[in-house]
């Protein structure tokens, strides 16, 4: 409750200091979207305002984590918040979301492929609360003129031949999900001697890590900088256009499978004018065009048909078939206790 | 004459900026999840990998202090000696790159020290063997020296300029030499800049995260990349807050130790 009280004495001082310039709302009102930095294609919310004449206030996270405080403390009146599973799982779990009313949402119904909805299931098991917006994997980006061998494994990681040539995730559990599927375990495991296990290797690794990056893993890999660098899918492709010498492959032990949900707060003043976002993003030429920019895979089937490169359309990066690869999982929220445990370990690895 | 109510705006600016977040910082620093009162997290400075980053931090700023002063003091008797004037531009080359915003330098230090940056490439055609200290503590003392050495610079150049050369004749005068004249005039007239200056490098170095991130390749741990973790990924603000009351105290130190040694306020007069 105190954070209630702290969060509203922020509000008010920044409120009476943003009070004058507040007054120049649309004439259909307005829609407060938090997302992802880039993350979306700038024309397309000119284009919503455009259509709709609703006036979008727009921005940007750099992690779940981040992200989530923010919604809880309900210090910002967010409309629209793109988290990613695990993450709209302990929202879903401490109230934080309202259901969406699909029924004024005839893109999102329609355009969404059934099995994203049908993925969705293990974080919003009813689908309630959440609009799938974008997919991926997590594998592994390697320099076809820097590596020897053939690369097919998260073992490969731990390849002493591309010492100081290899680019890990900065992140807990995305570090965590290599180690723990290296060994075979589940990556949502909270068993703590798996973590452990899932620990030593990474310390063992920690002396061929060139570096602990998250965004740069795509600059870096463009520049010719490291052999070997775990990456998002939709990056992939991105960073093949720029350095053709790039290949992506999903490791054999398997992997991640994630998706980033639009979801509406509870608290969200502007309801209606959120599902209108959410829905306008799911026509097919928006969906399209937004595909186009960020090129992470959009679960949007009739934007996919639409694509006209063939080569992007039925690519292995961008459209996997899933049912190729074993072991596929999506993350699941593991509670405060297991979070704690976590990031012990992470900084137990850090301080090695 | 009563012109308290000038101070007005800043005292609002202090209370909203400076009181009420500092207030917070020591509410979420001594309670845990559930609001009860505790110090564990401020104990949990004394668990082995906390102890290890606060240690690697207070050395790393420690030599990247000492570093500065090596650095700054000669420049320091430079600027002062070649006396009002022609100085200036001088002092402006150095303040110069601090209009560049921090990150962006700290960035481009990554981009020129890369195993293909610049220096490395210039360093391969010249056929010289290459330079390899991205991502090790070097590079992070190289950032932290490059980022923080105006800081020393500053205080250090106004103590020395404002030293009357009237003094110095007089020492020269009554038979010393130049070296004893520099220990015994220059030197103590000076140290309240040093102090100043030792204050303003060494306090946000040791409290520094952006640039072990960058230019340590994330591979080492200092208290201030701990801190932002527990805050941006762990969700843990109240660990994150209790380890800064304990970054705090070292900071309060080494405040009360520039105080002490410069009661008249000569070195922070920049």
């Amino acid at each position: 409750m105190k954070k209630v009280l702290f969060a509203s004495i922020f509000t008010l001082l920044l409120a009476s200091l943003t009070a004058c310039g507040n007054n120049s709302s649309s004439e259909n009102g307005e829609v407060i979207v938090y997302n992802w930095g880039e993350y979306i294609d700038p024309d397309v919310i000119g284009q919503f305002e455009e259509e709709t004449g609703i006036k979008v206030i727009y921005d940007e996270f750099e992690t779940n984590e981040i992200m989530y405080p923010k919604i809880e403390a309900g210090a910002s009146d967010y409309d629209v918040v793109c988290p990613s599973d695990y993450m709209i799982q302990k929202m879903i779990e401490n109230d934080l979301l309202a259901e969406i009313n699909f029924d004024q949402m005839p893109n999102a119904v329609a355009n969404i492929g059934t099995q994203y909805y049908e993925q969705s299931k293990s974080f919003d098991p009813e689908n309630k609360y959440s609009v799938p917006y974008c997919w991926g994997t997590v594998g592994i980006l390697y320099n076809k003129t820097m590596v020897t061998t053939e690369i097919d494994s998260w073992s490969d990681l731990w390849d002493e031949s591309y010492a100081d040539n290899i680019l890990m995730q900065d992140s807990v559990r995305d570090s965590f999900m290599v180690a723990l599927k290296l060994n075979g375990f589940s990556m949502n495991s909270t068993n703590p001697e798996e973590l452990e296990i899932a620990k030593n290797s990474l310390i063992e690794q920690k002396p061929l890590v060139q570096a602990y990056v998250i965004d740069q893993v795509r600059d870096k890999m463009i520049g010719n900088e490291a052999a070997l660098g775990v990456i998002y899918s939709g990056e992939a492709i991105f960073t093949q256009r720029e350095n053709p010498d790039l290949e992506y492959v999903i490791p054999k032990e398997g992997t991640n499978i994630w998706i980033d949900s639009w979801v509406i707060p509870k608290e969200a003043k502007n309801k209606e004018n959120a599902e209108k976002f959410i829905d306008f993003l799911c026509r097919e030429d928006i969906a399209l065009k937004n595909f186009e920019y960020i090129t992470y895979s959009t679960p949007n089937n009739a934007a996919k048909e639409l694509i006209e490169d063939a080569e992007i359309k039925n690519s292995p990066i961008a459209f996997p078939t899933l049912s190729d690869y074993s072991n596929l999982e999506t993350f699941e929220y593991l509670g405060v206790d297991a979070d704690e445990l976590y990031n012990q370990l992470w900084k137990e690895l850090k301080s090695e | 004459m009563n012109k308290k109510w000038l101070s007005f705006p800043y005292l609002l600016w202090a209370i909203g900026f400076i009181i009420i977040p500092l207030c917070m910082v020591f509410y979420y620093g001594f309670t845990d999840r559930d609001g009860v009162m505790t110090f564990e997290n401020v104990v949990a400075i004394f668990s082995p990998e906390h102890r290890k980053a606060l240690f690697l931090a207070l050395l790393l700023s420690l030599i990247s202090t000492i570093l500065c002063i090596i650095l700054a003091y000669p420049l320091s008797l430079i600027l002062a000696k070649m006396g009002n004037g022609k100085n200036s531009f001088l002092v402006i080359i150095f303040i110069l790159p601090m209009w560049m915003n921090f990150l962006l330098r700290t960035l481009a230090w990554q981009t020129l020290l890369e195993k293909n940056g610049v220096i490395n490439s210039i360093l391969t055609y010249l056929h010289l063997p290459s330079l390899t200290i991205i991502n090790t503590p070097a590079a992070i003392i190289l950032g932290m020296v490059y980022n923080f050495l105006p800081f020393m610079v500053l205080p250090i150049y106004n103590s020395l300029s404002k030293i009357d050369p009237n003094v110095m004749n007089a020492a020269r005068d009554l038979g010393a030499n130049g070296f004893q004249a520099f220990l015994k005039i220059t030197l103590p007239l000076s140290m309240p800049g040093v102090i100043s200056g030792i204050t303003m490098v060494f306090v946000p170095a040791l409290t520094t995260f952006v640039i072990s991130t960058l230019l340590g390749g994330s591979k080492i741990l200092l208290i201030g990349n701990v801190i932002e973790q527990e805050f941006t990924q762990a969700s843990n603000w109240h660990l994150g807050s209790g380890l800064s009351v304990v970054l705090m105290i070292f900071i309060v130190i080494s405040i009360v130790v520039s105080s002490l040694s410069d009661k008249d306020g000569e070195g922070a007069g920049f």
